[in-house]
């Protein structure tokens, strides 16, 4: 109980230059994750979700300035050197993006990309570390896995390379999976496929998975933990069971009106949040999400709102919080 | 609904793409579309749904006649479109428009927003150009922006307003048939939603009849009428929404349900694999390879839609399943969710002017009043 979450993340910020001013992608971020768990981290384009990700891993170009801390298994890595961040990619940390095709390197085969991080940073031998590539190509249920990996990516399908991808990032069995998007390219039942095998991974090697995600269906099946993020900041934190019971913050409640659910009768509207996200060079003062807030009084526009827990372990961002108020004050 | 004669017919339509080698030697050919009957009623919403590759957006193009098919009929209002001159064939264009998917690419970056829409006012001479300004504002309206947007380019709008902007250029001609492919799927939730409600204003208060080309059943399911799902070609099941999603009667559709995340099933994928070659597609029953119920008979022989007149599927088992498992009706947030909900339907309280913030990146408030 006492052993360190394998991911803690405090106060993380990170601030692009650009040529409108400085722009927070990522604004005071904070959260932990415990090995062998799943936190999710839900929101929509430019929420910041995919740079908080990339400042974890240490992928952000040198002109980001990221500020806060990042500890991994207790031990602070924000503040280490970029050589020593580098050791610690592939070995103790790993990624998974998007689009396979254009993480993978086309000059060689899938064989060969895992065997490398394997030669990297376990030191096996060149014969070795193939041998130990099949077998993983093969743990992650590449049919024919020996054939396959003497192929090139351009001749695997796309969820056979995002495959290639998930064993090159368990290779080592590191502490930490950061997952962007992973199944977001992939057809519905080759989705289905990837995220159990990524399930079944964490349960045999116990690592902590970050999975970062547009869709809250796939959070629902997939995630114990679950970090909603809207304009850089954290708009609610919870227990995945609690966000869906009980969520406690406008956007997730709108969110989870506005997308269409298989069970939900037809016809009817979805729930619009009306307007759209704010250009995030010059982010609207007090709370980020009020310009589109059917609930807004009028301190949400002059103070930001601090992310304080509603229920033990279930935060929220919100001056309204917990959302009982509002109904109790409609009703 | 049913009484309605179909405004679309598509009668065993084909459509094959060769592929080449090096030397522009034919090597086979991709089936992307490979004998695909339907009809759709006039005012009613039709789906294809279907995985990448199944020829979902092949199907959309030959139904509004931008590519032609090898062999087969496509019917407008019970003429054969094959059979027009091209002068006909281009004034019946103003009756069947497309949407694309991406925003970003289905508009010219050189015409300004009037120009775009005005464009296919010109083309059919729908208006005198002198109320031709007039039109392109009511036709910004309807779809939730403002005249004033007219008069600036494409790149100043957020994503969801430059869908908005091509669904105007669509609406200008005053189309019978439209085709979206994959129309809000390059959006994000909150504006898919938003772009979702005006698709299905704009349905109803014109009377539009409606191909929805997805890969997304929750939309699908969200405003469809009728379902077709494709795969490798073929329609495997044909039927009313409500029917193809509470009893699915093909497997590929079932699997292709069960796989949709949000009903507290993750667990075992519902099948393994991927779909195979669309130049080399199975024999006998093209699901087969990858259907938990395949027998020897599915392996020789190709099965046809059968089973009814109003829900068919193309399976030789169909009668034989084992019942399918319903979907899940997942409501965790109970009445208080959708009491919260409530207030964002009516919309936020008297929005503020929206006089300093980036208008450009904004969407436009009170869209979908």
């Amino acid at each position: 109980m006492s052993a360190p979450p394998a991911l803690e993340v405090r106060g993380l910020a990170a601030e692009f230059l650009t040529d409108r001013g400085p722009l927070r992608a990522v604004d005071g971020v904070s959260f932990a994750v415990a090995p062998g768990r799943t936190l999710a981290i839900v929101g929509e384009s430019g929420c910041g979700k995919s740079v908080t990700a990339l400042a974890i891993m240490g992928l952000l170009p040198p002109h980001v300035r990221v500020s806060g801390s990042i500890r991994l298994a207790g031990r602070e890595i924000a503040t280490l050197p970029p050589e020593e961040r580098r050791r610690l990619r592939g070995a103790e940390m790993a990624m998974v993006f998007q689009e396979p095709m254009t993480s993978l390197n086309p000059a060689f085969t899938a064989g060969e990309q895992v065997a490398e991080a394997l030669r990297l940073h376990q030191g096996l031998s060149r014969r070795e570390a193939f041998a130990r590539a099949v077998e993983m190509l093969a743990h992650v249920r590449i049919p024919d896995a020996a054939r396959r990996a003497r192929q090139y990516p351009h001749q695997l399908s796309g969820g056979m390379r995002q495959r290639v991808m998930i064993a090159m990032a368990l290779a080592c069995r590191p502490r930490l999976l950061l997952a962007d998007e992973p199944t977001t390219a992939l057809d519905v039942t080759v989705q289905a496929q990837i995220l159990a095998l990524i399930d079944e991974l964490k349960r045999e090697t116990g690592t902590a998975v970050v999975l970062i995600t547009h869709d809250l269906g796939v959070v629902a099946d997939h995630a114990d933990e679950v970090v909603v993020m809207y304009a850089g900041r954290i708009a609610e934190r919870a227990p995945a069971a609690a966000l869906f019971a009980l969520p406690q913050h406008p956007y997730t409640v709108g969110l989870l009106g506005a997308a269409p659910r298989l069970g939900r009768a037809a016809g009817g509207r979805l729930a619009s949040i009306e307007g759209a996200v704010p250009d995030m060079a010059r982010p609207p003062p007090g709370c980020r999400f009020a310009p589109r807030c059917p609930f807004r009084i009028a301190r949400c526009a002059e103070e930001a709102p601090p992310l304080a827990e509603v229920a033990p372990g279930h935060a929220s961002a919100c001056w309204r919080a917990p959302l009982e108020s509002v109904l109790e004050a409609a009703a | 609904m049913s009484a309605a004669a179909p405004l679309l017919e598509l009668d065993g339509v084909v459509k094959h793409f060769p592929v080449r080698d090096a030397l522009g030697r034919r090597r086979g050919a991709v089936r992307a579309v490979d004998g695909v009957s339907l009809a759709v009623a006039e005012g009613s919403v039709l789906a294809i749904v279907g995985e990448s590759g199944c020829g979902k957006s092949t199907l959309g193009r030959l139904a509004l006649r931008l590519i032609e098919p090898d062999a087969g009929a496509v019917r407008f209002a019970g003429e054969d479109l094959g059979a027009l001159s091209p002068r006909a064939l281009r004034a019946r264009r103003r009756d069947m428009q497309l949407i694309f998917q991406d925003p970003f690419a289905s508009l010219d970056p050189h015409m300004t927003v009037e120009d775009a829409v005005a464009e296919p006012l010109r083309l059919h001479r729908i208006v005198p150009r002198a109320r031709e300004r007039e039109r392109v504002a009511e036709l910004l309206r309807r779809v939730g922006l403002r005249p004033e947007h007219a008069r600036r380019w494409p790149h100043e709008f957020s994503g969801g307003q430059r869908q908005r902007i091509a669904i105007a250029r669509a609406l200008a001609s005053g189309p019978r048939l439209v085709v979206g492919d994959e129309p809000v799927s390059a959006l994000d939730v909150s504006v898919q939603a938003q772009v979702i409600n005006l698709l299905q204003d704009l349905i109803r208060d014109l009377g539009l009849t409606f191909v929805l080309i997805s890969h997304d059943l929750a939309v699908v399911r969200h405003i469809a009428d009728r379902v077709a799902v494709m795969y490798l070609g073929r329609i495997v099941e044909e039927g009313p929404a409500e029917a193809v999603f509470a009893a699915p009667r093909h497997p590929y559709t079932r699997a292709l349900l069960a796989a949709v995340p949000g009903q507290g099933r993750a667990g075992a994928p519902p099948i393994e694999g991927d779909v195979p070659s669309p130049i080399a597609p199975p024999p006998g029953c093209r699901f087969h390879t990858r259907c938990p119920f395949a027998e020897t008979l599915c392996r020789e022989a190709e099965p046809e839609l059968a089973g009814g007149i109003v829900h068919r599927a193309a399976c030789h088992l169909q009668d034989r399943l084992p019942p399918a498992a319903a979907p899940a009706e997942a409501d965790p947030g109970g009445e208080r969710l959708r009491r919260l909900q409530s207030f964002f339907r009516a919309g936020p309280p008297q929005q503020a002017p929206a006089a300093a913030t980036a208008e450009a990146h904004q969407e436009p408030s009170g869209a979908s009043a």
